[in-house]
């Protein structure tokens, strides 16, 4: 993480470290009913994003409105929610801005398809060009001593 | 005055660099050697100016100068010393002259140790160098000036931001530029290839340590800001796909295709324009990160330049010189195609062609990597709305793609270059491929949270360490020794079998808990207790400091003291988080304070995080193997040098 | 022209586009990081019915509001918090154009102590009709809000159909939230 990106956090740091301007926010942890929910909660506000934040997930962020959402979350889940519908819940009150993993529809294939699509390209055409070119030259195997 | 005599250096040094790119580039054009032998004094002469404002600058931080804008927004009184001096490179302007400064160091270190190539060569390669210098001595002259007064000056300054207050800032970027920035030297090689118009196996041999050097160096300033930022910022991340991270990230991908085209080039004579097309691009994204990280284009990257005048600048420096190199590619490379004949063809199944398959699967990472960090940008362009893409997006991409070049990875040092037998060496790696999956197996049944990726990371590393050691022990018995260039190749492979060994465990297997914690009060996490043993008080040379002593035990005993603490700094009222941590090879203790909570109680977030410095290792391994490379005397070995070959 | 020059002329051209377009994409952004408000998150809510809420008044906690309390005709919804600075500059300009009384203007108090609140309001005037209080800022989730201070504007029928992330300036009011509301009026 270079520099700029911890000054980045530093809007973060501000936000919960001005004496007497910050919003009431009950600091308390949560508390888990078990291990299992733990986990399932860790990981799903790890793929949340905290909205007000520079760039942070909800499960990291220190910021109010990420205690908060995180408080929710909970709640949901307590609630009997469904990970996709505790999504839905979010992305309905936030935007998709509130998922670090982008949904999958035509405005996202690019994104998704696209690293994968390059490479089947890329390979294909290279294997055809070296094709073409191996039929004009028969290749020896070399021999045993071939310096590295 | 120091600091105008510091302008005036700036100035002189740009002319220089005009100077330096002009005269070469058109005395290797036409022949005048008196306007090529210019080149050398003037990468020595822009060094000393650029490394005089630098002084200057850093003179005004420790002098407490706070005339200067620049030190006035950065600096403080009460900041020790070392991180005054550090300060000058801390935002913006003064980082910006740090990276004229190492890109002038890069210049005049190729004008020192280019005797051996022929003057039309160096005269290019430092021309090119002497452009991209003028460009950014220009950006920092007319839009990013360090030097500018503040009057009146200001009676005390902002204080440098605490998360830069740490050693961490000492090392991290200067590393990462010496990285970056010295991947501006094989470009320079490339396009001066280019523009000769011929690929001449011994000048990529020259180049090739170069390449090894920066991409080292890049490795190191990469492992250093990943491990900065898992003890700074308290949430036990290493990692986070940051556009500012990934800025730094897709120049390094490009450069470990790059060293490994290089030394096809070299060796065999073919993928000439391959390695120049990836020469480009390193240098590039470099580039383009260095646009990324200072224009605010991104969301999530903090703004220095929320000056649109500042973005336009270094868009337009980048447009032209990629723009200006893809062109040169485009219209020279096609002709470097006609010397590739017999001598460059190779069967299927040749180290070629896994070395092509490699190239080709970093280079699918990096534009995978440029397409997620561009995408909210593209998305918002063509108003699809406001979407994210983080972690579980490059994670999961990466990990696809990574996937095929680590099971490939053990056969490119056993099979020969040309053509070679799949069935013998598949013989030799068979063994290897079932001992990796037995300890896979293994750690599947024993690891107590998250299997599949535990077992996944020891199956892949026991794969790359075991087939690498195979080909070691093979290269043993056959010669007995190892040139520094096999070294390092060893032990750069090694060093992905151990990061392997750290990135999949610790996602795997690392556990946390966020609790309230009075004196006296204690949380069970895996195998240890954390118990917060007392509160105190003190002061530091320009904070205060509420610091938790806590105890860590196992099995009764205790084993480390962890003191976390939450300081406040005098200069700005800012409020740090400084983290509690016991590191270890087998786990990490991690402690980090949240906020007070009343009655003395604290919410508290503890981590156990195993084998998370192998992460930090197998990047050290990695860098380390870069420099054992580059130190190989072959490559300073010039036999049958030209030296009136001056075309 | 053989096949081959061929494909490598048009891999050429494509790289070529490419960059292009990752420049043009790059200027856009560029000419974009100028304006401070162009990370501020779109509404979802916007033409779709306010969400249910019910509230205790910040100066009679017995009394509490809904949405049905408010229906009828527009109002504007506005968060705000004693700790949040930036309420405290667009504090004039909001109570300027409350003054106007062209529509009813609505407090939200969000994540804030009574006591704070209350004295925060005493010291600098209340241009609000009523100021409903939200001190664990459960029901804002509902509404979107990521930050103070924020304005909404609800019609008669109870629907969103504006929002602003941000102090209100004059401009502001007068660009786009008097428009809006002449609309609506005009409407019904």
């Amino acid at each position: 993480m270079t520099l700029r990106g911890a000054t980045a956090l530093l809007a973060l740091l501000l936000a919960s470290g001005h004496a007497g301007a910050r919003p009431e926010t009950d600091p308390t942890p949560l508390h888990y009913a078990d291990a299992a929910e733990e986990t399932r909660f860790h990981a799903l506000t790890a793929t949340l994003r905290c909205v007000q934040c520079q760039n942070q997930s909800l499960a990291d962020s220190d910021a109010p409105i990420a205690h908060d959402l995180r408080r929710e979350v909970l709640a949901l889940m307590r609630q009997g929610r469904s990970d996709a519908q505790i999504r839905q819940y979010l992305v309905d009150r936030y935007g998709e801005f509130v998922l670090y993993r982008p949904r999958m529809e035509p405005g996202t294939w690019l994104l998704w398809f696209g690293p994968a699509a390059l490479l089947l390209a890329a390979g294909a055409g290279i294997a055809l060009h070296l094709r073409r070119r191996g039929k004009t030259h028969e290749v020896p195997l070399p021999g045993d001593d071939q310096e590295w | 005055m120091l600091p105008e005599l510091g302008q005036i250096a700036l100035l002189l040094a740009l002319l220089t660099a005009i100077l330096q790119a002009v005269l070469p580039l058109a005395g290797a054009h036409r022949g005048h050697v008196d306007w090529m032998a210019t080149a050398r004094p003037a990468a020595y002469v822009q060094l000393g100016l650029v490394g005089g404002a630098f002084a200057i600058l850093a003179g005004a931080f420790l002098a407490n100068d706070f005339s200067l804008r620049y030190v006035a927004e950065n600096s403080h009184s009460l900041l020790p010393a070392v991180y005054r001096f550090c300060a000058t490179w801390g935002a913006h302007e003064g980082s910006l002259l740090l990276w004229a400064l190492v890109l002038a160091a890069w210049t005049a270190a190729v004008a020192r140790f280019s005797h051996a190539l022929p003057d039309a060569v160096v005269a290019r390669v430092l021309g090119v160098l002497g452009i991209v210098s003028a460009g950014f001595l220009a950006f920092l002259i007319f839009t990013s000036d360090p030097f500018e007064r503040l009057l009146p000056a200001a009676v005390e300054g902002g204080d440098l931001n605490p998360l830069l207050q740490d050693p961490g800032l000492i090392v991290h970027p200067p590393m990462l530029y010496l990285g970056y920035v010295g991947f501006a030297v094989p470009f320079a090689f490339a396009i001066a290839a280019l523009l000769d118009g011929r690929v001449d196996a011994r000048w990529v041999r020259w180049s090739r340590p170069w390449t090894n050097v920066a991409w080292g160096f890049l490795t190191l300033g990469i492992v250093l800001g990943s491990w900065w930022a898992y003890y700074e910022l308290g949430w036990g991340g290493w990692w986070f796909w940051d556009p500012v991270e990934n800025a730094s990230f897709m120049p390094w991908l490009a450069g470990a295709a790059l060293i490994h085209a290089q030394a096809t080039t070299e060796k065999r004579g073919s993928f000439a324009s391959w390695t120049l097309l990836l020469a480009i691009a390193a240098f590039s994204l470099s580039l383009l990160g260095t646009f990324l990280v200072r224009s605010g284009v991104l969301t999530s990257v903090h703004a220095f330049a929320a000056d649109p005048s500042r973005g336009l600048f270094v868009l337009v420096l980048l447009g032209l010189v990629i723009g200006g190199s893809l062109l040169l590619y485009a219209l020279r490379a096609p002709a470097l195609e006609a010397t590739d004949g017999a001598r460059g063809a190779f069967a299927p199944f040749s180290r070629e062609t896994l070395l092509l398959a490699n190239n080709l699967l970093l280079a699918c990472t990096f534009v995978m990597v440029l397409l997620g960090t561009l995408y909210p940008l593209l998305a918002d362009a063509l108003d699809l709305g406001k979407i994210s893409v983080g972690p579980p997006y490059f994670g999961l991409l990466f990990a696809l793609l990574m996937a095929p070049l680590v099971a490939l990875l053990p056969f490119g040092p056993l099979v020969r270059w040309q053509r070679e037998q799949p069935r013998p060496v598949l013989a030799m790696l068979l063994p290897w491929l079932a001992l990796a999956l037995v300890a896979g197996a293994l750690t599947f049944l024993v690891a107590p949270q998250g299997r599949w990726k535990a077992a996944a990371g020891v199956t892949a590393a026991a794969w790359v360490a075991g087939g690498t050691l195979r080909f070691a022990w093979q290269r043993w018995r056959k010669q007995g020794r190892f040139t520094p260039e096999m070294a390092g190749m060893l032990l750069a492979h090694l060093g992905i079998a151990v990061f392997l060994i750290g990135a999949l465990l610790v996602q795997a297997l690392s556990v946390q808990r966020e609790v309230a914690l009075a004196p006296g009060q204690s949380v069970a996490l895996g195998r240890y207790v954390f118990r917060f043993d007392a509160l105190s008080e003190s002061e530091g040379p320009n904070y205060l400091s509420e610091r938790a002593d806590l105890s860590v035990l196992r099995d009764g005993r205790t084993v480390a003291r962890l003191h976390p603490e939450k300081r406040r700094y005098l200069g700005n009222g800012q409020v740090m988080t400084e983290t509690g941590i016991r590191p270890s090879l087998r786990d990490d203790l991690y402690v980090a304070l949240g906020e007070p909570l009343g009655n003395g109680a604290w919410a508290v977030r503890v981590h156990v995080k195993p084998f998370v410095r192998w992460i930090w290792l197998g990047g050290l391994l990695m860098a380390m193997g870069g420099f054992v490379t580059a130190a190989d005397r072959r490559f300073r070995k010039m036999p049958d040098v030209r030296k009136e070959d001056s075309r | 022209m053989t096949s081959a020059s061929s494909t490598r002329r048009v891999l050429l051209v494509a790289g070529g586009l490419v960059f292009l377009a990752l420049v043009v994409l790059l200027a856009w952004g560029v000419h974009r990081s100028g304006d401070p408000a162009r990370d501020t998150l779109p509404s979802t809510l916007i033409n779709k019915p306010a969400p249910k809420f019910d509230l205790p008044l910040l100066h009679s906690p017995d009394i509490r509001i809904t949405p049905e309390t408010l229906a009828g005709a527009p109002y504007v919804l506005n968060v705000w918090g004693s700790w949040c600075p930036a309420c405290a500059e667009e504090h004039p300009v909001l109570t300027r154009f409350a003054l106007t009384k062209r529509v009813r203007v609505v407090g939200y108090d969000w994540k804030d102590k009574r006591e704070d609140a209350l004295a925060w309001l005493e010291q600098r005037g209340n241009p609000f009709l009523l100021v409903v209080t939200d001190e664990d800022g459960s029901a804002a989730i509902d509404w979107g809000v990521v930050a103070a201070p924020e304005t909404f504007l609800v019609d008669g029928k109870g629907m969103i159909r504006w929002k602003h992330s941000g102090p209100l300036t004059d401009e502001i009011i007068h660009d786009e939230l008097i428009p809006r509301l002449s609309r609506l009026e005009q409407a019904q």
